[in-house]
C-alpha cells in the first residue's frame, strides 16, 4: 500500500520542479523583455519613443504650419555627476510634422574628464508615441573634458497624427555618469 | 497504543499493527535532529526556528520601537536604524512566519491524510537544514563593516544596490530560502496528492490541507521569480549589468514590478494557511461542522489566483497608465469577495454553534475580528486615488501588521495552542494561555491602531525620527509595542511548562468536538502513525457529509 501511494512522486517532483525552473526564467528572461515591450506600447520611459534616420518625407514648415504644439524641455542630472545641464530654451512652439532643433548645454565642473549618458522621457505617455527624435545627444555616450562647456543639439519632430487634445508635450532628460564604455553599449 | 479510546475504534484496529516499532526514535542528538527524516521531528525543527526568529525579529521590533517611543535621534544611528526596520521585516517573513507554517505542515498535514510520513523524507530534512545556514548568513551582514541591508525588505534598486558587498550575503541568503521554501512546497505537494489514505478524496481533506496545497503552488510560482530579481540585483551591484540601472538603459521600475510579482502571492503564502488553521478550531469549539466547506475551498483558490494580477496596488504612486491604474484597483477590491465569503463562512461557523472559549478559539475569534480590520484598511488602500495620500505612510504599516500579527502570529498560536497537546501529550495551562491572548490582543491594538492615525496624519514610514505632532501615538504605539513583545515571553513559558513539566496527560481526542484523522491517533503523536493507511469516511471528517 505504501509503495502504490510513493509511486508517481518522482515524476510529480519532476513537474514541480520544472515549473520552478520556468517561473525563474520567466522572472529574468521574460519579464525584461514584456515590460519593454508594455512600455512601448503604452509610451511609458524611452522605451515609448520613436527614432528615426530622417526627417519625414515632405515634411516642411510650411505645410502643417496651421497647428502648432508647445514642447518644453526639461533636464535633470543624477547626484553622482558633477555637471550643470540644461536647455539653452525653456520650450518651444513646434510646428506638428516640421523638423526642429533644440539647444541643451553640459558643463563639466570637475578637472578631470568625465563620461556621461542622458536617459529620456516624454511626457504625457499617450503622446510619446508621436514623438520621433532624428538625433540626440542621449543616444551616444558623451565624454567633457575637465571644465569644458559644450552645447547639444536634438533634433526631432512631432507626427502630424499628433491627438486634437494634446497642446503641451515635456521632453525630459536625466544625465548619469557613465565610467564604462560597455555600459552605453548596453545601454542602446 | 492503549490511548487509543473507545470512539476511534474504527481506525485504532489499522493503527494497532504498528504499535510495536512505534517508539523507536533514533538515539543521540545528531542521528535524532540533524539526520532525521521524520515529519514530525522536522515539523518540531521548524517551529522551533521560527520561535527563536520570532524572537529575533521581534527584538529588532523593540529597537525600532524604542527609538520611535519619542522625536528625535536618541538610541540608534538613522543607517542601523534602516537596518532594524530591513531585518526585522526579511526575518518575519521568511524566519519566522514561513517557516512556522511549513512546520505545522509538516507536522500536521500527514497526520490529518493518514500518511506515514512526507512523501520526500530526506529532501525534508534539506529543506529545514538550509535554514539556519541562510539566517545566519543573513543575521552576519550586521557584523560586517558595510552593514546590514538598510533599504527596506523590498530592496527597491537604486537604494539597495548602495549596500556594500555584505549585500551578496543577503541575495545568497534569499536564494537559500527560496530554495528552501520551493523544496518545501514540492513535498507537501506531492503528499496531499500521492499519500492520502483511501477514503481521504479531495472534498474530504481538512481546510488546513486545502489551503496549504494552493500555498504550495504559489510558492512554487513565485519564489523563483524572487530569485530572478535577487539575481539581477546581484548582477547590477557585482558584475555590471544594467537591468535596473538608468545610466546603462534599465529600469528601477522594473524591479517593482517583478519584485511585487513575487510579493503579493507572498503576502497570500503567508496568510492562506491561517485561513486553514482557523477553519479547523472554529467548528471543534462551536461543535458544528465548518459552514460552507466547499465555498471555503474554492474561495482559497479564487484568492490565490487573483493574487497574481494585484501586485501593482504595491506601486499606485510610480506613474503607470490611469488604464493600469483602474484595472489593479478593480482587481485588488475584487480580492474582497473571496475574502468576505471565508468571513462570512467564520461568523455563520459559531452561529448558534455551543460554543467553548479555550485558549485556542480565543485566538482564532481574535484573528476573524482583528483580521477583517485589516482587510477593511487593505480596502480603503486599494483605492487608487487615496491610495497617492496614504502610500509609504504609517497607514500602510499599520494595514499589513494587522494582517499579519493579529492576522497571521495569532492563528500560529491558535495552531499552537490546538496541537501542542497532540505534539507533547501533555495539556498546556489554560490560565496562562488565557493571559496570554488577552495581554497580546489588547497590546496588539495599542501597538498597531493607532498607527492608521499616524498614517492618515501623513507620518512616512522607515525614519527614524519624526515631526513632534506625532509624538503621542507614537509613545502609544511604542507601549504597546513592548507590552506584546513581553506577553509572547508567556508563550514560551507556556509551550515548555506543557511540555516538560505539565502533569496532565492529554486524551487522544484533546477537545471533545474534534474531529479529524489527527485525533485519532495516541497523545503525544507516536514517532510513527499511520504505517498502515486508515480508511477514510465522511464521518471522520470536520465537515461532516461529502460535497
Amino acid at each position: 500500500m505504501m509503495d502504490k501511494r510513493r509511486g508517481d512522486n518522482g515524476r510529480l517532483v519532476l513537474k514541480l520542479l520544472g515549473v520552478a525552473v520556468a517561473m525563474f526564467g520567466f522572472g529574468v528572461f521574460v519579464m525584461p523583455p514584456l515590460y519593454t515591450t508594455f512600455c512601448e506600447l503604452t509610451g511609458l520611459n524611452q522605451a515609448g519613443i520613436k527614432r528615426a534616420k530622417a526627417t519625414p518625407e515632405g515634411a516642411s514648415g510650411e505645410a502643417t504650419a496651421a497647428r502648432t504644439v508647445k514642447v518644453r524641455f526639461d533636464a535633470n542630472t543624477n547626484s553622482a555627476l558633477d555637471w550643470d545641464f540644461g536647455p539653452l530654451e525653456r520650450s518651444l512652439e513646434v510646428p506638428v510634422g516640421a523638423p526642429a532643433e533644440a539647444l541643451y548645454f553640459a558643463h563639466n565642473r570637475e578637472d578631470a574628464d568625465v563620461a556621461g549618458m542622458a536617459t529620456f522621457n516624454v511626457a504625457p505617455p499617450s503622446a510619446a508615441r508621436y514623438f520621433v527624435k532624428v538625433e540626440c545627444f542621449c543616444f551616444s555616450r558623451q565624454v567633457l573634458a575637465g571644465g569644458e562647456r559644450r552645447e547639444m543639439p536634438v533634433y526631432f519632430f512631432v507626427q502630424p497624427d499628433l491627438p486634437e487634445d494634446v497642446e503641451e508635450l515635456t521632453l525630459s532628460y536625466t544625465f548619469f555618469r557613465n565610467d564604462d564604455p560597455e555600459l552605453a553599449q548596453n545601454a542602446r | 497504543m492503549s490511548s487509543i479510546t473507545g470512539e476511534d475504534v474504527t481506525i485504532g484496529h489499522d493503527d494497532a499493527h504498528g504499535h510495536d516499532d512505534h517508539d523507536h526514535k533514533p538515539e543521540g542528538f545528531l542521528a535524532r535532529w540533524v539526520f532525521t527524516t521524520n515529519h514530525k521531528d522536522i515539523g518540531t525543527l521548524y517551529l522551533v526556528f521560527a520561535l527563536l526568529m520570532f524572537f529575533i525579529g521581534g527584538s529588532m521590533a523593540m529597537v525600532i520601537r524604542a527609538e520611535l517611543f519619542m522625536p528625535g535621534l536618541q538610541l540608534v544611528e538613522p543607517d542601523f536604524f534602516n537596518q532594524m526596520t530591513t531585518m526585522h521585516a526579511l526575518i518575519m517573513v521568511f524566519g519566522a512566519v514561513m517557516p512556522a507554517w511549513v512546520g505545522f505542515a509538516n507536522w500536521m498535514i500527514p497526520l490529518m491524510v493518514g500518511a506515514p510520513d512526507m512523501a520526500l523524507p530526506r529532501m525534508n530534512n534539506w529543506s529545514f537544514w538550509i535554514l539556519p545556514f541562510a539566517f545566519t548568513m543573513l543575521l552576519s551582514t550586521l557584523f560586517m563593516d558595510s552593514g546590514g541591508p538598510a533599504a527596506g525588505w523590498t530592496l527597491y534598486p537604486p537604494l539597495s544596490l548602495q549596500t556594500g558587498d555584505s549585500f551578496a550575503f543577503v541575495v545568497f541568503s534569499v536564494h537559500m530560502m527560496g530554495i528552501s521554501s520551493i523544496m518545501g512546497a514540492i513535498n507537501i505537494i506531492a503528499t496531499i496528492l500521492n499519500m492520502r489514505a483511501p477514503g481521504m478524496t479531495l472534498l474530504r481533506m481538512p481546510l488546513f490541507v486545502w489551503t496549504w496545497l494552493i500555498t504550495a503552488y504559489l510558492l512554487i510560482a513565485v519564489m523563483p521569480v524572487l530569485a530572478g530579481a535577487v539575481t539581477m540585483l546581484l548582477t547590477d551591484h557585482f558584475f555590471g549589468t544594467s537591468f535596473f540601472n538608468a545610466a546603462g538603459g534599465g529600469d528601477p521600475v522594473m524591479f517593482q514590478h517583478i519584485f511585487w510579482f513575487f510579493g503579493h502571492p507572498e503576502v497570500y503564502i503567508m496568510i492562506l494557511p491561517a485561513f486553514g488553521v482557523v477553519s479547523e478550531i472554529l467548528p471543534t469549539f462551536s461543535r458544528k461542522p465548518l459552514f460552507g466547506y466547499a465555498a471555503m475551498v474554492y474561495a482559497t483558490a479564487s484568492i490565490a489566483f487573483l493574487s497574481f494580477i494585484v501586485w501593482a496596488h504595491h506601486m499606485f504612486t510610480v506613474g503607470m497608465p490611469l488604464e493600469g491604474e483602474l484595472f489593479f484597483m478593480y482587481a485588488t477590491m475584487l480580492i474582497a469577495v473571496p475574502t468576505g465569503v471565508k468571513v462570512f463562512n467564520w461568523v455563520s461557523t459559531m452561529w448558534k454553534g455551543s460554543m467553548t472559549f479555550e485558549t485556542p478559539m480565543l485566538f482564532a475569534i481574535g484573528f476573524v475580528v482583528l483580521f477583517t480590520i485589516g482587510g477593511l484598511s487593505g480596502l480603503m488602500l486599494a483605492i487608487t486615488a487615496s491610495d497617492l495620500q496614504y502610500h509609504d505612510t504609517y497607514f500602510v504599516v499599520a494595514h499589513f501588521h494587522y494582517v499579519l500579527v493579529p492576522g497571521a502570529v495569532f492563528t500560529l498560536m491558535a495552531g499552537a495552542y490546538y496541537w501542542l497537546p497532540k505534539w507533547s501529550g501533555n495539556m498546556y495551562s489554560e490560565r496562562w494561555g488565557k493571559i496570554h491572548f488577552w495581554l497580546s490582543t489588547i497590546s496588539v491594538n495599542v501597538l498597531f491602531f493607532p498607527q492608521h492615525y499616524l498614517g492618515l496624519a501623513g507620518m512616512p514610514r522607515r525614519i527614524p525620527d519624526y515631526a513632534p505632532q506625532f509624538a503621542d501615538f507614537n509613545m502609544w504605539s511604542s507601549l504597546g509595542g513592548f507590552a506584546f513583545g513581553a506577553s509572547q515571553l508567556i508563550f514560551v513559558g507556556v509551550v515548555i511548562h506543557c511540555v516538560f513539566f505539565s502533569k496532565v496527560k492529554a486524551t487522544a481526542r484533546v477537545w471533545e468536538g474534534a474531529k479529524g484523522l489527527e485525533w485519532t491517533v495516541p497523545s503525544p503523536a507516536p514517532h510513527h502513525t499511520f504505517t498502515h493507511p486508515p480508511t477514510v469516511t465522511a464521518s471522520m471528517v470536520a465537515h461532516g457529509e461529502d460535497h
